[in-house]
């Protein structure tokens, strides 16, 4: 595991949001929820912070990072992609769309790639499930995605020409 | 009282509301099997996650199938523990668990006291119908435990004592599904991690997960070699413990016998850990009325209350989780290392024999003193003070590998001058026991009188924390006592946080104190069995003629001979130690 020295002001984040739940062990899933959002991702020495501030043991703490599939302890990409495996999507082809990403863009789920652009993930439902398959970039929702769209919306990102305000295409 | 009446197997039963079907038909004399569940009475430990699902019953007009263990029982219930469905169900889960399982009994170190195993037999399993993928797991070996978690069953037992007993928080159930398994943080090894070795995971693990090195083999090398002086010291808990790998009851003493089989093996010199308890009362014993006496004085830089520091576990403890405190602690040495430190120098004079001809090998109720004997500290130039350390299960190994019949051996005496001992040194094998030895001692040194008695009955028992105040002739010490590592761990918050009154406090990691040991034969859950110890261990120490440390006349010559006085130089070289910030 690469050691990764956390700056002064990351120690400082996450200790305050430790403290934000009153650095309770019950709060341990919330407490990860939030700094997983301000960091994108939770490793080994975000961890060890979080175990200190809510007196627990490390071990408790990566028990429930790698219990719930949300979390994840590899850097996400810039854009981060999600693929909806849920029953609807499954069934109208989300897994072609999934082979289709990983193949444009050379990684497996949970991955990012070597620039560090995009990252590939599944998810079960995002509750838009007429729009199946759905998948998601960022806070961005891309409904009805044929696996022939993939290049394209790749391509978007990588040229940096997609607007941030969510709309479906 | 609310009470409640039901029927267990056709028999009717009326049980205290609250009450689970297990515990409602074991009181009737029907014993549901359990694999994950363990329940050590008066000590408050149990583990009961419902996770195995061996113990399921039926219960008339409920839809599944309950789990004994975790169900409580209802006014009028009707439960048959041995339905076809029930039985059906049992050994389909037994068979499951058993399909992912390695089915190499013959060759695990677990064999003949493996939970899973009897299991196996008491169901009469005799094929496994599912045949699916199995896990594999690298295996981890620490100075002190390995763990083969190929081996693992997820009864998650390990965590509970590690987390919840414990309170070190090393061990967690990781991953979900099929591949959750019990891991330390990062999948890391154990002796990455701040694992105290208590070996407590190891005395409750129903299968061959998790275990102790094995060092017999190192044993039987060093015998063997004409060219060594091979000297064996063994634990105060041992004795009380040994017999029971050799069928005899629980609780009997087997002094006698054990020094027997150990010169049978062809040690040179049987000696015993004993007189190096005595040892440590006489340094610890001074330290603490040094301490004392500067306090009372009113010298603002002496600390109190001053702790024990004969167990390694506990050692690590607090230099992992209370670092900030390392100078609280007695500086004196374990017994286990103060008698290989007097065994290089001392013994090794009088035999006229180089340190490094001399094997100096412990026989613990330990797992944590196989890693305790290789602290850089403990070493001069590279040789250890104590070479080998194996526990009493090994120990048992070794008699019957080397076709010794335990039972009919003959009782035997240590030899001299490091195998005389009190009765203090003996009661250092439960918990209590060193502080009640250290009060017999220090109120005689403090008063210049004889005690008025030797038992001490208020600081005796299985309380995880208790407290007692000692008149020492006109001034009360406040003494604690706490086993288990949470209870020191309670006990540890009250002095950081001010509130501590006591003089001196006693803290054994393993729950009884070494008698439960992670190295004693295993309990299997019977918490009796650990009682029967303490009590074997408090009848040898009112079998003995000389009960206080100081009087022990071998005790004295050392003193007389070779260190001086207690805390001397000498002493302090040779038997205390410091401790380390691990926290960095």
């Amino acid at each position: 595991m690469p050691e990764i020295k956390l700056a002064e002001n990351t120690i400082q984040l996450i200790i305050d949001i430790c403290a934000e739940f009153e650095n309770k062990e019950s709060e341990l899933i919330n407490v990860l929820h939030k700094v997983q959002g301000k960091l994108g991702y939770l490793p080994a020495e975000v961890q060890e912070v979080i175990a200190k501030e809510l007196k627990i043991g490390v071990a408790r703490v990566y028990g429930v990072v790698t219990f719930y599939s949300f979390f994840t302890m590899i850097p996400q990409g810039e854009f981060p992609i999600s693929i909806c495996m849920g029953t609807a999507c499954y069934v109208r082809g989300a897994e072609q769309v999934l082979a289709e990403f990983k193949r444009q863009l050379k990684v497996e789920v949970g991955e990012s790639t070597g620039d560090g652009k995009f990252s590939i993930n599944c998810l079960r439902c995002v509750g838009a499930c007429g729009l199946a398959p759905v998948i998601t970039v960022g806070g961005k929702v891309f409904g009805r995605v044929a696996p022939s769209q993939v290049k394209e919306i790749i391509e978007e990102y990588r040229e940096g020409c997609v607007v941030d305000d969510p709309k479906t295409v | 009282m609310d009470t409640v009446s039901l029927i267990i197997d056709n028999k009717p039963v009326v049980v205290k509301k609250g009450t689970t079907i297990l515990e409602a038909a074991s009181g009737i004399g029907v014993h549901v099997p359990t694999l994950c569940h363990m329940k050590l009475d008066d000590l408050n430990i149990e583990n009961k996650p419902g996770g195995c699902r061996i113990c399921v019953v039926e219960v008339e007009g409920r839809r599944n199938l309950a789990p004994a263990c975790c169900t409580d029982v209802n006014e009028g219930m009707e439960v048959s523990t041995h339905s076809l469905r029930a039985i059906n169900a049992r050994r389909t889960v037994l068979e499951l668990i058993l399909s992912d399982h390695p089915a190499d009994c013959l060759i695990c170190a677990k064999s003949g006291n493996c939970d899973l195993q009897d299991m196996a037999h008491q169901l009469g399993t005799r094929e496994i119908h599912y045949k699916g993928e199995q896990s594999h797991y690298r295996k981890d070996t620490s100075p002190a435990i390995i763990r083969e978690i190929d081996k693992c069953i997820m009864c998650r037992r390990c965590e509970m004592m590690c987390n919840e007993v414990q309170t070190v928080g090393v061990l967690s159930a990781i991953n979900r599904g099929f591949d959750s398994v019990v891991s330390p943080a990062f999948e890391m090894n154990l002796d990455h991690s701040e694992c105290t070795y208590c070996g407590q995971c190891v005395a409750v693990c129903p299968t061959g997960a998790l275990t102790e090195v094995d060092h017999t083999g190192k044993v039987i090398h060093a015998l063997s070699d004409k060219t060594k002086t091979v000297i064996v010291q063994t634990a105060p808990a041992v004795r009380a413990a040994l017999g029971e790998e050799f069928g005899m009851e629980a609780g009997t003493l087997v002094t006698g016998k054990l020094v027997a089989a150990l010169r049978r093996l062809g040690f040179d010199h049987i000696f015993d850990t004993d007189f190096a308890a005595d040892l440590t009362i006489m340094e610890e014993g001074t330290e603490l009325l040094n301490r004392l006496g500067k306090h009372l004085a009113g010298d603002k830089d002496v600390k109190l209350p001053i702790l024990t520091s004969c167990c390694p576990a506990w050692v690590k403890f607090f230099e992992h989780q209370f670092p900030e405190m390392k100078d609280i602690p007695s500086t004196a040495r374990s017994p286990q290392q103060m008698f290989g430190s007097i065994a290089k120098t001392y013994f090794a004079e009088k035999l006229k024999i180089k340190r490094e001809d001399l094997v100096v090998v412990s026989i613990m109720p330990c797992v944590a003193k196989k890693y305790e004997c290789g602290r850089d500290e403990f070493k001069v130039n590279g040789n250890p003070d104590v070479d080998l350390v194996i526990t009493t299960r090994e120990l048992a190994a070794l008699i019957k590998l080397s076709n010794i019949d335990f039972k009919s051996l003959p009782n035997e005496e240590f030899d001299n001058p490091l195998g005389e001992s009190s009765g203090a040194g003996v009661i250092f094998g439960t918990t209590g026991g060193v502080i009640e030895a250290a009060v017999r001692t220090a109120y005689e040194i403090h008063t210049k009188k004889e005690l008025p008695r030797l038992d001490f009955d208020e600081l005796r028992g299985m309380e995880g924390i208790r407290e007692a105040t000692i008149d020492f002739d006109g001034l009360p010490i406040k003494i604690g006592i706490a086993h288990g590592l949470g209870n020191a761990r309670k006990l540890l918050e009250d002095i950081q946080a001010g509130k501590s009154e006591f003089h001196a406090i006693e803290i054994m990691s393993c729950p009884g104190g070494c008698i439960g040991g992670g190295g004693q034969p295993y309990h299997h859950g019977n918490a009796d069995i650990l009682k029967k110890r303490q009590m074997a261990i408090y009848q040898e120490d009112s079998n003995k003629s000389i009960r206080k440390s100081h009087e022990n006349p071998y005790i004295i010559k050392l003193y007389e001979e070779f260190l001086g006085e207690p805390m001397s130089e000498k002493a302090h070289h040779l038997l205390h130690t410091k401790y380390f910030d691990r926290t960095e």
